[in-house]
């Protein structure tokens, strides 16, 4: 993390504050980890264990206990408590060996368009033995959660995104309870990674337009052609399109909307919507390109520093709204 | 956190529901009635409507409980302080924790509090089995903590391997504390005086034998297996038939029972002359409301905190209900006891009530005549009938008011009592000085233990009558009737009544060893107190430890113990990649020794075809081994173990010989 981000994402609470500070101060200490790359694996130089505050009710009714047996010279009871105590001190073993060499193999998230929320898919191994009891927390909240050795351990999390461009996850705190809840051992989680969320759809987009490039035009059906229905002229319909008669019968402007486009290639142009604002402009033709995608249709995107060749498939989607999530102004 | 605030589910509340039950189950039957009913009921109530209807119990019914269970609480008690009434709240609090539980962090306080009232269950008894019923309770509470975790939500994992899992999990944590403990209890500074007031209150203890005898009293000791006493000897123990415990003489006899007065409460000097060896013992007494020590017939030396009376009758100073006394003792068994006697002693000795048992002062009158000057040969005389006439049982018929008279001339049959009694009012009405020990008599000597148990059911009574020059001679009269009450015991003597098909042999001996375990649990738990546990160090130089030395090496242990664990905790874990490093290292080693050496940057592809030219003989194995190991490391994301496991057995088993020259 970078201070740029903490100004961005402004640290709310005195707390955070702190930990900031100290993070900047005293890295060794809080161990407040530079992004690594995966996988990462927990080891003792990472997992940090402090009662919790149940450990120090507890350590208080073993003193009282403790006190009663002294004073009444009752033996029995004395050795009730000291292996009650000990028992529960020694959790604190338990608990940190349960954290200990839990690894976070990989990451998997699903694309997604701003707004929405982007499902995270955490990999953790745990190569001998099973770990029960973790908590995963992040921005997302907490998610409980075990592991079975000698398996994948997928653990799902939604996070939520609010701008197009880089988000990364940021550091994750994992920690547990196990196995009584008197103390809590817990490491944090900074992967080196970053995905990438597309722009905003806009919502209710207008169709695109039928714009042909006249270079690029192939053999177009002709007048043969199904006509699926009419609609309205839009600034930069081609003209060819324009069905006249039905026009003059309705006083305004038709144009012919195909129902077999495949042959039809699309042009996107950044110059074709000067009257949009700029994160406006970006979310429209994120939805055509996605519109154009779902149609099957080949399209070309054209951007003032970038220009992506006419295609259609999955890849030249992704392509084009990396193109659209990357332009300037983007999260980084 | 949200896993605090995580409402209980079905299996956690259950769950924790029999750890509360367990928790209080102790002290179910010492409570109050009206507790002992209502709070199994409440707790009960709660769990089916937890069950069934999982709403919060509202304050309405809550307040009114509370106020409740304070009420009936003063009712019995008066207050709340103390031990029983404190407890007693204490258990009605815990349950109506459970009522008002809803949430984990509302669980986790139940258990913190049913913790305190396990161990308040201690302050009352300390039995072995007790204590080990309480520490499988002590399980459950971890489980319940255990299962308290903040779980995944979409488990499910059948209810019944959970909960195993959670106990074993539970049972290992105190494993794995009970060496920290036993260092903590061994160590751990005890008070010499307590800094609060002690519990004192004799009403939950055992009789023991009582200062009266009167026909049937004995008869419920008789009945009641449990032990009175037990006995380490230093050298060995004495012969079953001369083991007589000698608890308070009886000088009173009022027609019906007998008594022990005030004046004989009074320690003065006795004449004995020892003629045998002396025996030295200690005896480790159960808790009793009586202050009598007992000791084997009869005792020379008693500790300095006790008195010893002119009739031999030993006392402690002040009597203690709950914990067992040990006390060492020296007494000899060939002895001349009292040669002269005082004359207030001879009246006190030949007192007998005015107008009671006719008949049996006749017969005694009797005796004298036909033996004018030889108490021996009257002793005798008696012995003589009671042998051939009377018989022994433990369900004698009922008396009436001249007991001595209905015994010898009509019933003709009883127990010790009845012997010692009838046979001393004889002697005292044939002027011959008597009276009444009683005591316990026999016990079982443990081969394993090397101790002797003495039971409630090996009381007895029998008779001291005083001859010129001889002193008080021990008669037991009981001995004539039936020998065997002397020799096996108690116990022996049960057949006839036809209580027996509850006694089998084999569960008196199951009862003997596990006695053993109890004497243990007494000897090296119970009574550690101040004074022994300062003995310690005595192996290692120290003769006295102090409160410094015994914390000093408390904090010692603890570091020694908690810096074993961390190792244990922090050691390298040995992964599925190590294994498969290591079986390769051994390779290695294995072609190094046959004369080829790997060298520091060559792979194992040409490493192991250098191999295989230079030993042609295993050159086969060699190149598989080294496609194995190729495929292992390089061509699986994740080593299967199981082929792992082949390659290294497949390595194990490789035989290279040495290559030719």
């Amino acid at each position: 993390m970078n201070r740029r981000e903490h100004a961005v994402t402004g640290a709310s609470t005195t707390r955070e504050r702190l930990l900031q500070v100290a993070e900047k101060r005293l890295p060794s200490l809080t161990r407040l980890r530079q992004a690594e790359t995966l996988p990462i694996r927990l080891h003792r130089h990472r997992i940090y264990v402090l009662p919790t505050r149940y450990g120090l009710a507890f350590a208080l009714m073993l003193f009282v206990m403790l006190m009663a047996a002294l004073n009444y010279g009752n033996n029995p009871a004395l050795l009730l408590t000291s292996l009650l105590g000990a028992a529960l001190l020694t959790s604190v073993f338990r608990a940190v060996r349960n954290l200990d060499q839990v690894e976070l193999l990989s990451v998997q998230v699903a694309p997604v368009h701003a707004g929405e929320a982007m499902n995270f898919t955490l990999n953790f191994t745990a190569p001998e033995r099973a770990h029960y009891g973790l908590c995963l927390s992040g921005t997302f909240g907490e998610m409980p959660f075990d592991l079975l050795p000698q398996q994948e351990n997928r653990i799902s999390v939604e996070l939520a995104t609010e701008r197009r461009g880089w988000l990364a996850p940021g550091r994750l705190q994992i920690s547990t309870d196990y196995p009584f809840g008197l103390f809590r051992p817990w490491s944090y989680l900074n992967p080196q990674l970053r995905f990438l969320v597309y722009p905003k759809l806009e919502t209710n987009a207008p169709g695109f337009p039928l714009a042909t490039r006249a270079e690029g035009q192939r053999a177009m059906r002709g007048a043969d052609d199904e006509f699926a229905n009419l609609r309205d002229y839009r600034h930069a319909d081609a003209q060819r399109l324009i069905a006249w008669k039905a026009s003059a019968r309705h006083d305004r402007l038709l144009v012919r909307e195909l129902e077999r486009r495949q042959g039809i290639e699309l042009l996107f142009d950044w110059a074709q919507l000067p009257e949009l604002s700029y994160e406006t402009r970006i979310s429209r033709l994120a939805a055509w390109v996605n519109n154009a995608a779902a149609a099957g249709m080949r399209y070309e995107l054209v951007l003032p520093q970038q220009h992506l060749a006419p295609d259609s498939g999955e890849a030249h989607r992704h392509a084009c709204l990396q193109a659209l999530a990357l332009m300037p102004g983007a999260q980084q | 956190m949200s896993a605090v605030i995580a409402k209980l589910n079905v299996r956690q509340f259950s769950l924790l529901s029999a750890a509360v039950f367990a928790a209080i189950l102790p002290h179910l039957s010492r409570l109050p009635w009206s507790l002992t009913l209502l709070l199994p009921v409440l707790l009960f109530a709660r769990w089916w409507q937890r069950r069934w209807r999982p709403t919060p119990v509202s304050a309405l019914l809550k307040l009114p409980l509370a106020l409740l269970i304070v009420a009936l609480t003063l009712m019995q008690y008066g207050n709340v302080f103390g031990r029983e009434p404190g407890s007693a709240l204490a258990c009605g609090m815990l349950v109506l924790k459970l009522v008002e539980s809803e949430t984990a962090r509302d669980a986790r306080a139940a258990v913190l509090f049913a913790a305190f009232v396990l161990m308040s269950a201690l302050l009352f008894a300390q039995s072995l089995f007790y204590t080990a019923f309480l520490m499988l309770v002590l399980i459950l509470l971890l489980a319940v903590l255990r299962q308290l975790q903040a779980q995944p939500a979409n488990t499910s994992v059948a209810w019944r391997p959970q909960l195993m899992h959670y106990l074993r999990d539970a049972g290992l944590s105190l494993l794995a504390g009970a060496p920290l403990a036993l260092c903590a209890f061994l160590l751990i500074p005890r008070f010499t005086s307590p800094l609060w007031g002690a519990p004192n209150d004799g009403d939950s203890a055992r009789t023991g034998l009582s200062d009266r005898m009167s026909p049937g009293d004995i008869s419920n000791l008789l009945n009641d297996d449990s032990p009175a006493f037990r006995v380490g000897f230093n050298g060995e123990a004495p012969a079953p038939a001369k083991r007589y415990w000698r608890g308070p003489v009886l000088w009173n006899f009022d027609g019906r029972a007998w008594t022990r007065p005030e004046w004989a409460d009074t320690a003065a000097q006795v004449t004995i002359t020892a003629s045998g060896a002396v025996i030295d013992y200690d005896v480790t007494q159960e808790p009793s409301s009586q202050r009598w020590m007992l000791a084997l017939d009869v005792p020379i030396d008693v500790p300095a905190d006790a008195t010893r009376f002119t009739d031999l009758t030993v006392s402690g100073r002040h009597r203690d209900t709950t914990n067992p006394h040990r006390y060492h003792l020296r007494s000899v068994m060939d002895y001349v006891l009292q040669p002269e006697l005082s004359t207030t002693e001879r009246r006190h000795a030949l007192q007998l009530p005015r107008g009671f048992n006719p008949r049996s002062v006749a017969l005694a009158q009797q005796l004298r005549a036909a033996h004018p000057d030889d108490d021996v040969a009257l002793v005798r005389e008696v012995l003589q009938r009671f042998r051939s006439d009377y018989t022994y049982t433990q369900a004698p018929p009922e008396l009436g008011r001249e007991s001595v008279d209905e015994f010898l001339f009509d019933t003709r049959a009883g127990f010790c009592e009845h012997y010692s009694s009838a046979f001393t009012f004889l002697m005292r009405a044939a002027g011959i000085p008597a009276r009444v020990v009683t005591g316990y008599q026999g016990g079982y000597f443990s081969n394993v233990g090397r101790y002797l148990l003495v039971r409630q059911s090996d009381a007895h009574a029998w008779s001291e009558v005083w001859l010129p020059q001889r002193g008080w001679v021990r008669i037991d009269p009981t001995a004539e009737v039936s020998p065997s009450r002397i020799e096996l015991g108690a116990t022996a003597t049960r057949g006839g009544d036809g209580e027996s098909w509850y006694h089998p042999e084999w569960i008196a001996s199951l009862r003997n060893q596990f006695d053993l375990a109890n004497r243990w649990w007494n000897e090296a738990v119970v009574q550690f107190n101040a004074l022994r546990q300062a003995g310690l160090l005595q192996p290692f130089g120290i003769e006295h430890a102090d409160y410094g030395q015994l914390a000093w090496l408390l904090s010692g242990c603890i570091s020694v113990i908690l810096a074993g664990m961390t190792l244990w905790t922090l050691r390298r874990s040995r992964g599925a990649g190590d294994a498969l490093d290591r079986s390769y290292a051994l390779l290695c080693r294995k072609l190094a020794r046959a004369g080829v050496k790997r060298g520091t940057s060559e792979g194992p592809r040409d490493f192991c075809a250098r191999a295989a030219a230079s030993l042609p003989e295993s050159a086969a194995a060699i190149r598989a081994l080294a496609q194995r190991y190729v495929n292992l490391r390089y061509a699986h994301a994740l080593c299967v173990s199981a082929e792992l496991h082949l390659f290294d057995r497949a390595v194990r088993t490789l035989r290279v010989s040495k290559r030719k020259p």
